[in-house]
């Protein structure tokens, strides 16, 4: 008589284990996202999965995915089905947005135009400050050499270049004195690399570069890592806004039924808990207020975005890194 | 024609074997590649001149096509050595060397383009010593691509001259042949037709190669730049047309370039079968 008595326990048990998950819905997402951005969602999403549950009782799974935020664009494009992508450069966006996967002003869908943080080029140099580099004028000089990324294949390459840009034409006041400036900085760079971790590993192992130009989360954790004596990060007067767009992506959600999740998720990334993430990761957060709890790690710099110098990404993109564009000018022959 | 080799035939099941390898091959080559070109129609004539014949693009043809030619020379004359030794002479760790050889097949090209970097560069084990530079230059593309191209020329020749019939060398010996010539008249125009295949599969495999050679070029436009690169940058500016154009020309120079040493090997095949 005991045996079926035990069994019977062991189906009711069943019955309301299932019963209790039927109960409350269990969701999976996607997030698209840039290759070094996995240790950050991967905190973010240990946070939100509560934070969702208390919120709704739903179980939430968000799965990630990370590659070149480019390449990761033209996989959505393709058909990888991303509830939400977080990039790293608005352009990729825009891609999907022309793709017709998402709508074409997907900035206005979340505040501080859809980035809920985002980062800047610092450069970081050896002890001691050999050459004694603090601005962006100390870089053309003769005999200093620089560690940066191609701008043809990386978007802190493109920052860089920008940075050095709007730098140079609020200094000298012409587009043309800013080209000259940008054309005798990228000449001291001996090595292009592919990717701004590739950067970092010419700059750090092999030792090329007397400075190594990249986004200030990047320099920041490295001078975390490596002690103090190695390395000194140098903050330059005036840098541009690298802005991080995320999205949520119509076509997807519409079709999953997960709209609610994705929103949520991405507005997570608003709430001060998520901000506070962001800053842990040296990305800097958009509120104010959590900016101001972490003056300490993010020095004061005056930052021009990108639409202010430039006239938006779209018209960067055409006038400097197509082919053709300035970029390509400086290694045109006879120069 | 088809009936004519089909009477020749000994073998039965000539016909679904042909369709089985004009569906493989159409499924797995000829329809990937023949979307290159057909996004390439999108284009107008001239614009896909002035895509593939800008400066930065034609210094990259140079750089690719030169150091895939000569990493594949280097591991045709080098290839040809170590297959020979791993034939022709017992050492202890034979076997291990003969493993050692596919190494570069297996390893993810990226370690090795990060491995060889590392070593190469002024700081690295080997660059220290070295009085010019070979990581960041177009040097350091050579070095890469030669790693990657050894195996093909080891594994094609290694067996021909495994089967060499030991008589010949003999009979060359007996009839007053000195080694040199033995080598010279006998053993090389029989192992040719192998070395020019090993050099055709390194040569390809370098044309392509671009995870290894991105960490040690230093991709310098109009110094160190790979034509893989300027197409990877195409495609990150969404610029599609632009990189399948450049794929294309890269893809036709190749097919030329194979055909041609795909006709020599026939020839020296010919040759050698001739004389023997």
């Amino acid at each position: 008589m005991k045996l079926p008595r035990r069994l019977l326990a062991a189906a009711l048990g069943i019955a309301l284990a299932v019963g209790a998950t039927a109960h409350a819905a269990s969701v999976e997402i996607l997030n698209v996202s840039y290759d070094v951005a996995r240790e950050f969602y991967k905190d973010v999403n240990a946070q939100f999965v509560p934070f969702w549950k208390q919120q709704t009782g739903d179980e939430v799974t968000v799965n990630q995915s990370h590659a070149g935020s480019s390449k990761q664009a033209r996989a959505v494009i393709d058909g990888l089905a991303a509830d939400v992508v977080t990039m790293n450069q608005q352009t990729d966006v825009d891609a999907i947005a022309k793709a017709g996967l998402l709508s074409q002003d997907w900035r206005k869908a979340f505040p501080y135009n859809a980035a809920p943080y985002g980062s800047t080029i610092i450069f970081l140099v050896r002890k001691g400050n050999p050459k004694n580099i603090k601005d962006w004028d100390d870089l053309v000089k003769d005999g200093v050499q620089l560690a940066i990324v191609n701008p043809k294949t990386g978007g802190n390459g493109r920052y860089s270049y920008l940075g050095a840009w709007a730098y140079a034409k609020r200094k000298y006041g012409s587009d043309q004195k800013a080209q000259e400036f940008v054309g005798t900085l990228f000449r001291n760079a001996p090595v292009l690399d592919a990717g701004g971790r590739a950067a970092t590993t010419t700059f750090i192992q092999r030792g090329i570069g007397d400075a190594l130009l990249t986004f200030e989360s990047e320099v920041l954790q490295i001078a975390r890592e490596f002690s103090k004596d190695e390395f000194q990060v140098v903050v330059p007067s005036l840098s541009v806004d690298a802005d991080a767009p995320v999205a949520v992506v119509d076509k997807v959600v519409e079709q999953k039924g997960t709209r609610k999740v994705a929103e949520g998720y991405l507005n997570f990334l608003y709430s001060d808990e998520g901000q506070r993430i962001a800053a842990r990761h040296y990305l800097r957060p958009r509120k104010p207020e959590i900016l101001a709890e972490y003056k300490a790690v993010f020095a004061p710099i005056e930052l021009v975005t990108v639409e202010e110098a430039f006239g938006g990404w779209a018209r960067a993109q055409a006038e400097h890194f197509a082919d053709g564009g300035t970029f390509d000018q400086i290694y045109a022959p006879g120069k | 024609m088809a009936a004519v080799i089909k009477r020749h035939s000994v073998l039965p099941g000539f016909g679904p074997a042909l369709g089985f390898a004009l569906v493989y091959l159409g499924l797995i080559v000829l329809i990937p590649l023949s979307a290159a070109f057909l996004k390439t129609a999108g284009l107008s004539w001239e614009a896909f001149w002035t895509t593939v014949t800008a400066p930065r693009v034609l210094a990259s043809y140079r750089l690719t096509f030169g150091a895939s030619l000569l990493a594949a020379s280097l591991n045709a004359v080098f290839g040809l050595i170590v297959a020979w030794v791993l034939v022709r002479y017992p050492f202890p760790g034979k076997k291990l060397v003969d493993a050692l050889v596919d190494l570069p097949f297996a390893l993810p090209t990226a370690v090795a383009g990060i491995a060889l970097t590392a070593l190469y560069a002024q700081n690295g084990w080997i660059g220290q010593y070295l009085p010019f530079k070979i990581a960041f230059t177009p040097i350091g593309v050579v070095v890469a691509l030669t790693f990657i191209g050894l195996p093909f020329v080891v594994r094609t020749v290694q067996p021909v001259l495994e089967d060499f019939d030991r008589d010949v060398e003999e009979a060359a010996a007996a009839l007053g042949a000195s080694r040199w010539q033995t080598f010279v008249r006998v053993i090389f125009p029989a192992i040719a037709p192998a070395l020019l295949t090993g050099f055709a599969m390194a040569f390809a495999r370098a044309l392509g190669e671009y995870g290894s050679v991105i960490f040690i070029a230093g991709n310098v436009p109009m110094v160190s730049e790979i034509t893989p690169l300027i197409i990877i940058s195409k495609l990150e500016q969404y610029d599609y047309t632009g990189a399948t154009a450049v794929a294309v020309v890269m893809l036709v120079i190749s097919f030329v370039l194979l055909l041609v040493i795909n006709g020599l090997q026939w020839w020296s095949g010919r040759r050698a079968a001739a004389t023997v």
